[in-house]
């Protein structure tokens, strides 16, 4: 799950992170409380969607004027921003940040990740901020400064050492980072974060650092244990299919081509999309529908599969182990009925009673294919799907 | 020889009473594995399959005997049940949960290496060594004793590696679902170390998908250290980044973890890998025979 930058800010101000101060906009209503709260010289105003690039695709203003922090309010709420990071109907805009503009000395990169390789949380710091970082990790390596946390995720002074020097912070700026540093892995490890990135960590011209921008990840499978972070979530921000899968239980990602997949096992559902490309077509998406195949999900899977209109043709793979593949053919069967399927499907069906299923597949007299070789069943669906 | 299990295998199960370890211990005790008793906190004393029920593992070592336990503790639960497994002195602890937090497993797996406690999983479908012994919930009917070691991120992939190698003549010597969650318990290095030194396994599958660096970091040591035969598929060519793809640790994130990638670093350490998941059996009996 993915936080906005001024959930992250809020977060970062209650382990008491040095940030902006700030306001927010959600109706054209909270402008001048906002503007008269703040009181500032300059203003930065920043339009809130879970996608980076917001400052190149125009929701990002810098202003002096109160007229044109309206204006810029007006053309972005309720409407979508597209950045290079979106799909092509953008992210909805509901929040703007207002913030007192920080004079900038030099722009800085903080990051927070679990490293998977080391299995552990790595600090990640460098004095190339405000770009993307991977950029600087492929170009400039030697900028790039790390730590690993040990297994009970302390940091060690000649850690805090090494990223300063990296960084080139003074004497008084490092007292403050290493401050920082213990506040952060404190809020990383205590609400379950995967990833924090501050793009950029400024120094301002009093020399202070100043955390300017935040993003934060967090990690689902924890989210039964954190209430604060679960109501943070934003299921605007969310594809709204694969939104009402995850209501059934069912991992789905929306894809661009036109054959409709759904496969019980997120291994083999990748397996089957890459196997419809190598058939020479294009998977319409990745769908998981779980170890428990039945009717009831085979049936919301279809639902949503088939309210992509893009989709020409369905395969079905599953391979039945505890399940058995007559009762998820009689399951696929019935939900073709009910959802009222026009569009052909192909089943491969494998493992456990699948000669059963074939047969009982082929008797319905639906616009039902069958399958047994995987790669047969692919091609199929992809002629079907042209 | 096999690998991590066999008939010998004494195991116990936490979580014995719920209805998925019900399912899948009662075929692993049908299939002949040793399930000797299991752990429920609170239901002491009780018989469940024919077997006791001991309130945590020391207590079931101590009547039992076992040096394995196989885990179906809900997620929320699970650390405690995986503490309490590590704590008390079994050696291999096979964990089947989905949606462990993964600072619970970064926690545990420091603690496991510290103790030299092996953890497979968490998020998979456990072990097989066809003809001895079953500890996860993997199909038994597919799998045929043999010569193949099958180590996988991925539970259905596996079956599909599985029944391409019985359908080829081949079988399995045994098969590790290693799990889909980004901080695993045991890695594809560990596995392979295992089947290299096997006598049983001739040939090696493995199958990975995108995400993390573990197929790159698998690569490195194949070329070093693997002499028998390796046969790679990884999934995921067609993910889009950025999209967390079912597994927890499948996601392609700041341009790394790409199938492209893992495959490139595979073909350069000499290993076999084949682009579509219906291939893995031909292409492991064409390296045995060639």
């Amino acid at each position: 799950m993915n936080l906005h930058e001024y959930q992250a800010k809020s977060l970062f101000k209650s382990y008491s992170l040095p940030i902006s101060k700030s306001e927010l906009i959600f109706s054209i209503d909270d402008i001048e409380k906002a503007t008269t709260n703040l009181k500032a010289k300059e203003y930065v105003v920043k339009v809130q969607v879970h996608a980076g690039g917001r400052g190149k695709a125009g929701g990002v203003l810098l202003t002096k004027s109160p007229e044109e922090i309206r204006e810029f309010c007006k053309k972005w709420l309720g409407k979508n921003l597209v950045t290079y990071q979106t799909d092509a109907k953008g992210q909805p805009v509901s929040c703007i940040l207002l913030e007192e503009c920080t004079d900038i000395e030099k722009e800085l990169y903080l990051g927070l990740v679990i490293d998977r390789a080391t299995r552990s949380i790595a600090l990640i710091a460098s004095p190339e901020g405000g770009v993307d970082i991977e950029k600087v990790v492929t170009n400039s390596p030697e900028k790039i400064f790390k730590v690993f946390l040990n297994s009970s995720n302390q940091i060690k002074e000649e850690e805090v050492d090494s990223l300063s020097k990296g960084l080139n912070l003074n004497n008084s700026q490092k007292s403050d980072f290493s401050l920082m540093l213990k506040n952060l892995i404190n809020l990383f490890t205590e609400k379950d974060f995967s990833l924090i990135e501050i793009n950029p960590l400024v120094i301002d011209r009093e020399g202070q650092l100043k955390c300017l921008d935040g993003k934060i990840n967090v990690d689902s499978n924890a989210l039964y244990r954190q209430d604060l972070i679960k109501e943070m979530r934003d299921e605007s921000q969310e594809d709204i299919l694969e939104l009402e899968a995850s209501k059934w239980g069912l991992n789905y990602v929306t894809l661009d081509g036109s054959v409709g997949c759904m496969v019980n096992g997120a291994g083999l559902a990748m397996g089957t999309m890459d196997i419809i490309k190598l058939a020479g077509g294009f998977p319409a998406n990745f769908l998981d529908v779980g170890g428990a195949v039945n009717k009831e999900s085979v049936t919301e899977a279809f639902k949503i599969i088939i309210s992509d209109s893009k989709v020409k043709s369905i395969l079905i793979n599953v391979f039945g182990g505890i399940v058995r593949c007559d009762v998820v053919a009689e399951g696929i069967i019935s939900a073709i009925k009910d959802v009222g399927i026009k569009i052909p499907v192909v089943v491969r069906l494998k493992g456990n009673n699948s000669e059963i299923a074939k047969s009982l597949l082929e008797k319905s007299k639906l616009n039902i294919f069958t399958e047994l070789d995987l790669s047969k069943a692919a091609k199929k669906a992809v002629e079907l799907s042209e | 020889m096999s690998i991590l299990i066999n008939k010998n295998t004494i195991a116990i199960c936490q979580g014995f009473t719920g209805s998925q370890a019900t399912l899948h211990c009662s075929q692993s005790i049908e299939y002949g594995t040793k399930i000797v008793g299991g752990v429920t906190p609170g239901k002491a004393g009780q018989i469940h399959l024919d077997r006791p029920v001991f309130e945590n593992v020391s207590e079931a070592i101590e009547s039992t005997g076992a040096d394995t336990s196989i885990i179906f503790v809900p997620a929320p639960y699970c650390k405690d049940s995986i503490n309490d497994a590590l704590d008390s002195g079994l050696k291999l602890v096979i964990v089947i949960t989905e949606g462990i937090p993964t600072l619970d497993m970064l926690y545990l797996k420091a603690k496991a290496d510290e103790m030299g406690v092996k953890i497979i999983g968490p998020n998979c479908p456990g072990v097989i060594t066809p003809g001895e012994a079953k500890l996860g919930i993997m199909p038994v009917e597919i799998h045929k004793k043999g010569k193949v070691g099958i180590v996988s991120r991925s539970g259905t992939l596996t079956y599909e590696a599985v029944d391409q190698t019985t359908e080829i003549g081949l079988g399995q010597s045994s098969c590790v679902g290693i799990g889909g969650d980004p901080i695993p318990g045991s890695s594809f290095i560990d596995i392979l170390k295992m089947f290299e030194e096997d006598s049983q396994t001739e040939g090696i599958v493995m199958v990975g998908e995108i995400g993390g660096t573990a197929e790159e970091e698998a690569a490195e040591y194949i070329q070093e250290k693997i002499n028998k035969p390796v046969v790679s598929y990884i999934a995921g060519v067609s993910a889009p980044p950025g999209k967390r793809m079912g597994h927890a640790g499948a996601i392609i994130s700041g341009g790394k973890g790409t199938a492209i990638d893992k495959f490139k670093a595979l073909e350069l350490a000499g290993v076999r890998i084949v682009k579509s998941p219906a291939e893995i059996g031909k292409a492991i009996f064409e390296e045995l025979n060639s």
